[in-house]
């Protein structure tokens, strides 16, 4: 339902009311926008699903989405890893805890900085091109062409692209989690005076199943919330280059807030189920 | 000459459509006998594009009827049959970029028939041979194609499952009047060849002598005159001659 901002209302309109109406306007264009994005999710994870697969497709965006995002990944994780060594090293040092850098490290890694950084590239990287890309398709008739071939485009465009992003993004997530540890271990052992193979086996004997099961099991939503969301834009996207310069920044921004938003919401659930 | 007076493959009936407050569509009535080439004629913005959309189902009017073949397009089931009948040529060729030339070409085959990729190549290839494309450019990319030649693969894409409708959304747009002439032949033999009906919507008045059987004119969201096309020059309608003989004076206000 649209309403024409031209209708006349029966409550006055004065200086008085106007504020609430603005309110209640965006309000309701909020709750609107959630409703939407809500069922284009339902109707993509249930082709994600439900036959027919492409699995050619799945493979192509597994490759694009998951391999192709490697260096990003790898290098955000590296420096991360270092600067938190350090950090940890200046920090702990004030009650005498210098010892515990890699322990906190490889928790601090896996469980948060790992799969929420690596979550946030790609945001950046891969929710920005998936807007992009669909959203080209959309403006040149593309996606009018798929549905007059009978190729529904949440089966042929979005649920590979959901898929390759719940499947990928915690395998980039297991490498960040060893590169991260790595970046701290250069630092700790270059820069802070730390014996290497005792600072490995720290971090080997501390970390726990569950610390890498928290954050990988994390990433696989990321994933998803990253390529629906670039779907979503690009999909709803319209109005020539302008359009799809617009999906993409929307796709960045909505995909990044609900990364975080939905690590808090993980996070609280794991502390809960003692994960 | 056929007869047209058999069972319409598409009619509309009293279809409207509009965007917020423009209405775009105002009670469009057609109707397309199986085997006939019909043109829309109309100027820019008189809801030609919408007319097609619409009877394709890629937009929905929120009034009238579009039957396919005596049926309603009510359900997302009969929408699908009827698309499985019927081809579409868009304007700018709406290739997908991603795939190269033959699996273009063969989408419907690749992806809805479930035909293996050797025989949908062997049909793309022997279908591009019908729109007079080399085998050599199977393997291309849509972008490394010139403009006539996108065009030209749309046109395979559109006839390659052997529809009994094809739509065509100004397909010489764009292009010199030399590949234009070309591609209007090869949309008539091709469309011969099937058999098909087509529906055409085009300002180009070169496409419409060449392509068409009759001609509707669309003004203001209404179909304003029809009639075969050795009448339009002596139709006796002031909006038809002026769009024929492309005139800034006359009943119709150019968009400007």
């Amino acid at each position: 339902m649209t309403t024409s901002p031209t209708q006349t209302s029966p409550i006055e309109d004065s200086a008085l009311v106007r504020p609430f109406r603005l309110i209640g306007r965006s309000v309701l264009a909020g709750f609107r926008e959630i409703g939407r994005i809500a069922t284009f999710s339902g109707r993509v994870l249930l082709a994600c699903v439900t036959p027919v697969i492409y699995l050619r497709e799945v493979l192509r965006q597994c490759l694009k989405i998951g391999f192709f995002s490697l260096p990003v990944v790898g290098l955000t994780a590296v420096f991360i890893g270092a600067a938190l060594a350090l950090n940890i090293y200046t920090g702990g040092a004030r009650f005498n805890a210098e010892q515990f850098v890699p322990n906190i490290v490889v928790v601090g890694i896996t469980r948060e900085l790992g799969p929420v950084l690596a979550a946030l590239m790609l945001a950046g990287r891969v929710s920005a091109g998936i807007a992009a890309e669909i959203g080209a398709m959309r403006v040149t008739e593309q996606i009018d062409a798929l549905l007059t071939l009978s190729a529904k485009p949440e089966r042929y465009l979005y649920a590979p692209r959901v898929i390759a992003g719940i499947l990928t993004l915690p395998l980039l997530v297991l490498v960040a989690d060893i590169i991260g540890v790595l970046g701290g271990y250069l630092v700790a052992v270059g820069a802070l005076d730390f014996n290497g193979s005792l600072y490995l086996r720290n971090t080997w004997n501390f970390v726990t199943g569950n610390d890498i099961w928290s954050g990988l099991i994390k990433a696989a939503f990321f994933g998803g919330i990253i390529s629906l969301m670039g779907c979503y834009q690009g999909d709803r996207s319209k109005g020539g280059a302008g359009g799809v310069g617009r999906a993409a920044t929307l796709a960045v921004v909505g995909a990044a807030v609900l990364v975080l938003a939905s690590n808090y919401v993980l996070t609280s659930i794991f502390v809960r189920l003692g994960l | 000459m056929i007869d047209f007076s058999e069972k319409p493959i598409l009619e509309l009936r009293n279809v409207h459509k509009s965007f917020g407050d423009k209405h775009v569509l105002r009670g469009i009535d057609l109707t397309v006998a199986p085997g006939q080439s019909l043109v829309i004629i109309g100027g820019s913005g008189t809801g030609k594009s919408v007319t097609i959309k619409s009877a394709l189902g890629l937009m929905t009017p929120e009034q009238g009827e579009i039957l396919f073949d005596g049926q309603p397009i009510t359900d997302p089931k009969r929408l699908d049959a009827m698309r499985r009948r019927t081809g579409m040529l868009f304007q700018g060729g709406a290739l997908f970029d991603s795939l190269t030339v033959w699996e273009n070409v063969a989408f419907a085959l690749l992806y809805r028939d479930g035909v293996s990729r050797a025989e949908a190549k062997r049909r793309a290839i022997e279908t591009l041979a019908k729109v007079r494309l080399p085998a050599s450019a199977a393997d291309l990319r849509p972008a490394e194609l010139s403009g006539g030649m996108q065009k030209r693969v749309a046109l395979a894409r559109a006839i390659i499952a052997t529809p009994e409708l094809i739509f065509f959304d100004e397909p010489t747009t764009g292009l010199d009047p030399i590949t234009a002439d070309a591609v209007n032949n090869l949309i008539v033999e091709q469309v011969k060849a099937l058999g098909a009906a087509a529906v055409s919507i085009t300002h180009d008045m070169a496409s419409v002598r060449k392509i068409a059987d009759e001609v509707a004119m669309l003004h203001e969201g209404r179909i304003i005159w029809r009639g075969p096309v050795s009448a339009l020059d002596d139709s006796g309608n002031a909006y038809i001659d002026q769009f024929v003989n492309g005139r800034a004076e006359g009943p119709i206000q150019p968009a400007i």
